[in-house]
């Protein structure tokens, strides 16, 4: 079946060549039969890039080595479901997966579109088919996912063991849906500037669009931390690393994208600010796939080689310089219909949150890129780390946490002075009072940003939720009923206006979590053998035994630990961290390989509401060394010799007889951990409110499915009517 | 084998992405046209807009003075956009 993935594969470019030329051709001669084939062509990429996925999965499934890909990626022994997900651990399935989502995306939006934005579709059609075009050329020139092996290997290399995580499964697809998402409303945005059609239609065709690839990347950006906090063993959740700020800046950008259209839907104002936010959004989507994929800086999340880095930078390139020349042509048709006329109004408050998301972004940028810039300018490459971020990001998430609370306060256009008291006493009340609270009761006086940070999340949540209050409050004044059932009945009736505040009241208490879990956590480092204990802040931790388990269907070893936690004398917690080694297939060594190969850490952790108790170990084989090399030597010896004409039966029993004596020998090396401890490095880690983080972007996605979510078009067009009749009768007066 | 599934595949792809040229007589009618669809989604979009001022005015976010002239500004805006849809008059589309 390998071939007709690798055919479809072939015919994708040609699909996309097709579908670019007749939307063009059908736009310049008005023939909708050629626009109408260029749709359909969009949708034959999508048939043909699914067949290649459904192939490649069907070969990683059946373990087929003669796929080098599978072969590099995949073994017997990976477990199926991540098999299946094996092929965007690669660059030639990542990559397929980034054209296959781009069609089916793309294929969505021409979908709703048909027989719409009759000027500006061919157009969007031929960007999305060139981004289509442009990665279907990288696989087949420079990361082909059907290339061969020939002689197939009898065993594949294995997933890397950092990427055998629940997480791992999903962040990818999530993260790199995100990525491609943000091409829908860049097409349209381009499509719009060529046709010179720079009302909000093509706004109001890819917003939803647009939700949804923020939504994506989020959760994308969410599991990845949650993945760092649980897999990789340092401690944290997020350490500014090159590929995590890749992820952050097009979210960043594209949430500033996501506020600034409403401006133009409702006021016509900031048209060249959005067309340029959404070809920067698409920028920064095209430039995490160039960190993840290129390898130029360095990350523990970059598991790409440099082959499609140059292609990829070109394409960047292209995208900003023909975006701005389109631009800059435009500038007469992208004048505001309309001005700003009060400062206390909702579009000068999105105004300033939009300065202050892609001021952030521009900080992370700078401190992304800063390797590079060095580099360029010194011939050295510095990085800056996480204080650095710290410093210049924290007070502008601050302000930003603000205004995530009086927005939603302000009505469009303009709110008078008494109107705008009546509406923040409240809020400021609750604020000042718990932050009292919190000041009194904690140490919280010692970290005054993240007070700072407190006091504005308190005033953003009371403000959110006199909005949930009042809004209740004026639908049972109409249609009376209870209170629960009137506030369901105005979130349903007003989506996108609630589904934006539940999104706001999550961003509020993931920042409350960050700023506790980091500046009040707890972190020791203690070197303990068995029976030993160190005190961590209120909790002391006592090493109580070592355990060991060997999985021979995964080929992995594990060395872990039993920790006993007391808190005040009293029993609180036991911890069972581990640390897991994989069997090399590349190396020689039976035992060795094990520790040549990356290893993972199994952390032990205690959740609760209030905060996390955190530990990760690693122990110190330093002694065990010579042990393992005289094992692996002896093992070495008894090596059955196999001619070229194939194996004996004499030789096929020594070849089994072998390969229990390696089975013993790291049976009798995790015997031999348990009964001669050795000193372990133990991480341990207090994070208070740490689960908040995932909570509360588990609320911002509800959030933005609940604004993403179309009411059912007979309501649509019944509320429509009451407005159309109302309007009636003014028309009738008029 | 699979060569020739290969090739059945992308003939039968073939022939459906080249279908509507091979479409005979009169084009089919759009749907609405390009004035008139923008002149829908300006329509919907001061619906909503009118429906949120009265909402902000009920939450107490807009005076009783402010949200009449708010209001008054829009419903002129809404009655110029459906005279001009009544002067395109062609039939309704929808909005995604």
């Amino acid at each position: 079946m390998v071939e007709l993935g690798a055919a479809c594969l072939i015919a994708s470019p040609i699909a996309c060549l097709y579908a670019a030329g007749a939307a063009i051709a059908g736009a310049r001669r008005g023939d909708r039969r050629l626009v109408e084939s260029s749709r359909r062509a969009i949708y034959a990429l999508c048939a043909l890039l699914t067949v290649s996925v459904v192939v490649l999965e069907a070969a990683f499934l059946r373990s087929d080595f003669s796929v080098a890909l599978v072969a590099d990626h995949s073994s017997t022994t990976t477990p199926t479901g991540y098999k299946l997900t094996a092929m965007w651990s690669s660059q030639g399935g990542s990559l397929l997966l980034w054209a296959w989502v781009l069609s089916i995306a793309s294929s969505g939006v021409l979908y709703l579109t048909r027989g719409r934005h009759r000027e500006l579709v061919p157009y969007a059609t031929a960007v999305l088919a060139g981004i289509g075009l442009f990665f279907t050329m990288l696989l087949l020139l420079g990361a082909n996912p059907f290339d061969r092996l020939d002689p197939a290997p009898a065993e594949g290399a294995g997933l890397t063991p950092l990427l055998r995580h629940p997480m791992m499964a999903i962040h990818p697809v999530m993260l790199y849906s995100g990525y491609v998402l943000w091409s829908i409303p860049f097409a349209f945005a381009i499509g719009a500037l060529i046709t010179r059609r720079l009302d909000a239609s093509w706004i109001r065709s890819t917003r939803r669009f647009a939700l949804v690839a923020w939504i994506f990347l989020g959760v994308g950006i969410l599991l990845g931390s949650r993945w760092s906090y649980s897999e990789l063993g340092w401690g944290g959740y997020w350490g500014w690393d090159a590929v995590e700020n890749a992820s952050l800046m097009p979210w960043l950008v594209g949430t500033a994208f996501l506020h600034s259209v409403m401006v133009q839907e409702r006021r016509g104002m900031l048209k060249v600010w959005n067309v340029s936010l959404i070809v920067a959004t698409f920028t920064l989507a095209l430039l995490g796939t160039f960190l993840v994929r290129s390898g130029i800086l360095e990350s523990i999340h970059a598991f790409g080689a440099s082959t499609v880095g140059g292609p990829l930078l070109g394409l960047i390139a292209v995208v900003i310089v023909g975006s701005a020349a389109l631009i800059v042509s435009r500038l007469d048709d992208l004048r505001s219909e309309r001005r700003i006329e009060s400062l206390a109004s909702r579009e000068s408050v999105f105004l300033v949150n939009n300065l202050l998301l892609v001021g952030l972004a521009v900080v992370i940028f700078w401190g992304t890129f800063f390797p590079l810039i060095s580099e360029a300018f010194t011939g050295e490459k510095s990085s800056l780390g996480s204080p650095w971020f710290d410093r210049y990001t924290a007070p502008l998430a601050i302000v930003l946490v603000l205004f995530t609370g009086i927005g939603p306060l302000l009505a469009w256009r303009r709110v008078s002075a008494g109107s705008l008291w009546g509406l923040v006493r409240v809020p400021i009340a609750v604020a000042v009072v718990a932050t009292i609270a919190v000041a009194a009761f904690t140490d919280a006086l010692d970290h005054p940003a993240a007070l700072i940070l407190f006091a504005c999340a308190f005033f953003a949540l009371a403000a959110l939720a006199a909005e949930f209050w009042r809004g209740a409050a004026a639908q049972r004044a109409l249609t009376g009923g209870g209170r629960l059932e009137a506030l369901g009945r105005v979130v349903t009736r007003n989506r996108r206006r609630y589904g934006g505040y539940i999104v706001h009241a999550g961003i509020a208490i993931l920042f409350i979590a960050v700023a506790a879990s980091s500046s009040f956590q707890t972190s020791e480092d203690l070197r303990l053998t068995p029976g030993q204990s160190g005190q961590v802040g209120d909790y002391t931790v006592t090493y109580v035994e070592p355990t060991q388990s060997i999985d021979p269907k995964e080929q992995k070893l594990s060395f872990g630990a039993v920790l006993d936690v007391t808190r005040d004398g009293k029993r609180f917690a036991t911890l069972h961290p581990a640390r897991q080694y994989y069997s090399s297939t590349t190396s020689d060594a039976t035992i060795a390989g094990f520790f040549e190969g990356e290893a993972t850490s199994e952390v032990g952790k205690r959740t609760s509401i209030g905060g996390d108790l955190w530990t990760a170990m690693r122990p110190d084989l330093a002694p065990l060394d010579k042990v393992i090399a005289g094992v692996d030597r002896r093992l070495e010896a008894t090596l059955p010799e196999i001619g070229s004409q194939g194996p004996t039966p004499a030789q096929v029993e020594a070849m089994r007889a072998y390969t229990d004596r390696q089975g013993a020998a790291i049976r009798n090396l995790a015997a031999l951990y348990v009964a001669n401890p050795l000193p372990v490095d133990f991480r341990v880690n207090v994070n208070p409110f740490v689960i908040w983080i995932w909570l509360g972007g588990a609320v911002s996605v509800i959030g933005g499915l609940v604004a993403v979510w179309p009411a059912p078009e007979a309501r649509r067009r019944r509320v429509s009517d009451v407005y159309a009749a109302r309007l009636a009768r003014d028309l009738g007066r008029a | 084998m699979e060569i020739v599934l290969a090739l059945v595949v992308l003939a039968v792809l073939a022939a459906f992405v080249v279908a509507p040229l091979r479409r005979r007589g009169p084009e089919p009618a759009e749907s609405e046209s390009p004035e008139r669809a923008d002149l829908e989604a300006r329509k919907e979009a001061l619906y909503r807009q009118i429906r949120d001022a009265q909402l902000d005015r009920e939450q107490g976010k807009l005076s009783q003075a402010d949200w009449k002239r708010l209001d008054a500004e829009l419903r002129r805006e809404a009655i110029a956009v459906l005279k001009r849809i009544d002067a395109a008059g062609d039939s309704p589309g929808t909005s995604v």
